[in-house]
């Protein structure tokens, strides 16, 4: 699995250089807590589907209900994360990282055998 | 009550119409003519696109070629199968409400592909899953354990396909028989066979594009038709549901399917949620581009194709609930995965049935196409090569050449389970390949992910503890005994009442390699476990040095 290309960068170091932390932690900081938020509101949507049946019946606008506004808000609250997920990747971690990864390739193109 | 007289009265006029239906369909020779064209031009496409397959690259992962669009289509034909084509809108058509949470669990899995799993994996893997599980773990017990389990969600997952497609021939031909359903059956394991075999993943993934447009095309057009027909208002479309479904206002409230069992509707919930980003055919998607901007590019057109066809799909199960009636679907021959083409029929005719047929046709045998180079690969490449030849395979040819054969057994194994499923829901199917996805796979790629403390023997025992728990909870569920409609209807061996294992097997499945690992002396090569970590955020390694 170990290409030959990485044998000349020692990875030990590199994951504790300060650039590569803080792409992690950028990562993260937006990873976690939108995972929770969505996960979290997913299964609200879940849980008063199986136990508020009243609840999710109640009419809003002629047949349809507030059962069915949620679920599509569902569809629309993925949309926008996705939609605000890709420009952050796009605009805040693409760059670091492809940093990283030139400097290391060219370390384990360099000279040295 | 009046509802109900009303719906009787519907139910016996729309007897007649589903005897009118068996008549014309019964007219196959345009079905055949329209099938036959698709397989054609498909299988055309396919010998175009796999002309250049010659090393494992090209056929697994189609030498890396596609861009992110490309891509996104071919990940949305992934999964947009006949689960979720005709499956969910038969669910939509029969049980309301109950039926729309397939859609919304199929869709918002895919943020946690998107946030969680794609980038990363596509760093730091090659051709399937167990490239990353075993990355910095031992080799063989986790490549076999992970190869074993892909294998177990490709076989549930074909034998969702294959029930779709006897229900869907079925209907087509007028064939109600259990010799002519298997028979077709046959032919479709037999066709997916050839196409795989020609054209790998190249081949399979040009398929997968162009019936990823017909069918977002032709569910588009069929959905403005059924809003046309009642002046483009929501509202007035739930309405005339309401009139026709025989259950009266209860088909757009909750409870209506799993109201008697509200555990089984949360465990189906969380199977439908986790399920995806541990779908071996869905992963091995992420490899057949350059780099993991590409990968999170392709997610994003898949999001946003599969998100829109979902919306489509409620519009075309209340649909065919209003204009069809719930009474003539469950009567058809193909039962409830006939809603779609059966309200095709209504709207259209006979050729835009034919059509929408043949484009679920095609599905299926994309989709069947691609589960079956996934398990293929998983074997020769996990099992073959790196387990039984301990990654020495002298000729390179030789593991291509396995993962051929493997597509033949595969075939011939989906065929017999594919016949025994006959008539049953394919979006509950497939559910449960994604429970066995989400217990299995999943705490899996997740804790190696993130986890540094994670070993080989949490791996091992999460991924055959998530396996086991889900396919023994399966087993003993009243899908497969213990009912009319079950699998083996006349056993009764029933000892676990709900019919989707996710609640517990995929909470098991991460205890057990958090327990596993934490009791366990052995660490692992942390040297490797960095090396993966770099690699995974930065993409060393597995970009192409190209991009400047």
């Amino acid at each position: 699995m170990t290409d030959p290309v990485s044998t000349r960068v020692d990875f030990l170091v590199e994951e504790e250089n300060p650039e590569f932390k803080a792409l992690k932690r950028k990562r993260f900081s937006v990873v976690i807590p939108l995972s929770i938020g969505f996960m979290a509101w997913y299964f609200l949507y879940v849980i008063l589907s199986t136990y508020a049946h009243d609840f999710m019946s109640t009419k809003v606008i002629g047949e349809i209900n507030l059962g069915l506004i949620l679920g599509l808000l569902q569809f629309v609250t993925t949309f926008a994360i996705t939609m605000f997920y890709v420009s952050f990747a796009n605009k805040k971690l693409d760059p670091p990282a492809s940093a990283i990864r030139e400097r290391l390739q060219q370390q384990s193109e360099g000279t040295t055998p | 009550m009046s509802t109900v007289a009303i719906g009787d009265l519907f139910a016996s006029s729309l007897d007649k119409v589903s005897q009118g239906v068996t008549e014309v369909e019964n007219n196959p020779v345009l079905n055949i003519t329209i099938f036959a064209a698709f397989v054609a031009v498909t299988m055309f496409i396919v010998l175009r696109a796999s002309r250049n397959n010659k090393s494992a690259s090209d056929y697994y992962a189609g030498g890396r070629s596609f861009t992110g669009p490309q891509n996104g289509f071919a990940i949305s034909g992934d999964y947009l199968s006949a689960a979720s084509f005709l499956g969910i809108c038969g669910a939509i058509a029969v049980n309301g409400y109950d039926g729309f949470l397939y859609s919304i669990g199929f869709l918002v899995a895919w943020l946690v592909a998107l946030l969680i799993v794609a980038e990363l994996m596509r760093n730091t893997g090659k051709f399937t899953m167990a490239d990353v599980l075993s990355f910095r773990l031992k080799q063989r017990p986790v490549r076999m354990a992970a190869a074993l389990s892909t294998l177990a969600v490709c076989f549930f997952y074909l034998l969702a396909q294959m029930a779709g497609a006897g229900g869907l021939v079925s209907l087509l031909m007028g064939i109600d028989g259990k010799v002519g359903q298997s028979l077709v059956v046959a032919v479709v394991g037999a066709l997916m066979i050839i196409y795989v075999l020609v054209g790998g993943m190249k081949g399979t993934t040009w398929v997968q594009i162009v019936k990823a447009v017909l069918l977002i095309l032709g569910a588009f057009a069929m959905t403005i038709w059924v809003l046309a027909l009642n002046g483009f208002n929501l509202s007035t479309l739930l309405s005339s549901a309401v009139n026709n479904s025989g259950v009266g206002e209860a088909i757009l409230e909750p409870g209506q399917k799993y109201g008697e069992n509200p555990l089984d509707f949360i465990s189906l919930a969380l199977a439908l949620v986790l399920g995806t980003a541990g779908l071996p055919h869905v992963l091995m998607r992420f490899y057949t581009v350059p780099s993991a901007k590409e990968a999170r590019r392709s997610v994003v057109w898949a999001i946003w194709l599969i998100g829109g066809f979902y919306l489509f799909t409620l519009v075309l199960g209340y649909g065919a609930a209003a204009l069809v009636g719930a009474d003539a679907i469950e009567n058809a021959p193909g039962g409830v995965n006939s809603a779609a083409p059966l309200l095709a029929l209504h709207l259209g005719g006979p050729i835009l049935m034919g059509f929408i047929s043949a484009v679920a046709f095609a599905t299926i045998l994309a989709v069947v196409a691609g589960l079956a180079i996934t398990a293929a690969a998983s074997f020769a490449h996990d099992i073959y090569a790196s387990v039984i030849k301990k990654g020495k395979v002298e000729d390179p040819d030789a593991e291509v050449k396995i993962a051929r054969r493997t597509v033949i057994v595969i075939g011939a194994v989906a065929i017999i389970g594919g016949i025994g499923v006959q008539g049953q829901n394919i979006a509950f199917l497939v559910a449960l390949a994604f429970a066995v996805a989400a217990s299995a796979n999943l705490p899996t790629i997740v804790y190696s992910l993130f986890w540094k403390r994670f070993t080989t023997r949490g791996a091992v025992w999460s991924i055959y503890g998530g396996l086991g728990s889900a396919i023994l909870l399966i087993a003993f569920s009243p899908v497969v005994s213990g009912s009319e409609t079950a699998m083996i209807p006349g056993a009764d061996f029933v000892l676990f009442p709900l019919s989707n294992p996710g609640i517990i097997s995929i909470p098991l499945g991460f205890i057990l390699g958090w327990i596993a690992s934490i009791t366990d002396k052995t660490v692992e090569s942390p040297e490797l476990a960095a090396e993966m970590d770099v690699r995974a955020h930065t993409g060393f390694g597995a970009e192409e040095a190209v991009e400047h």
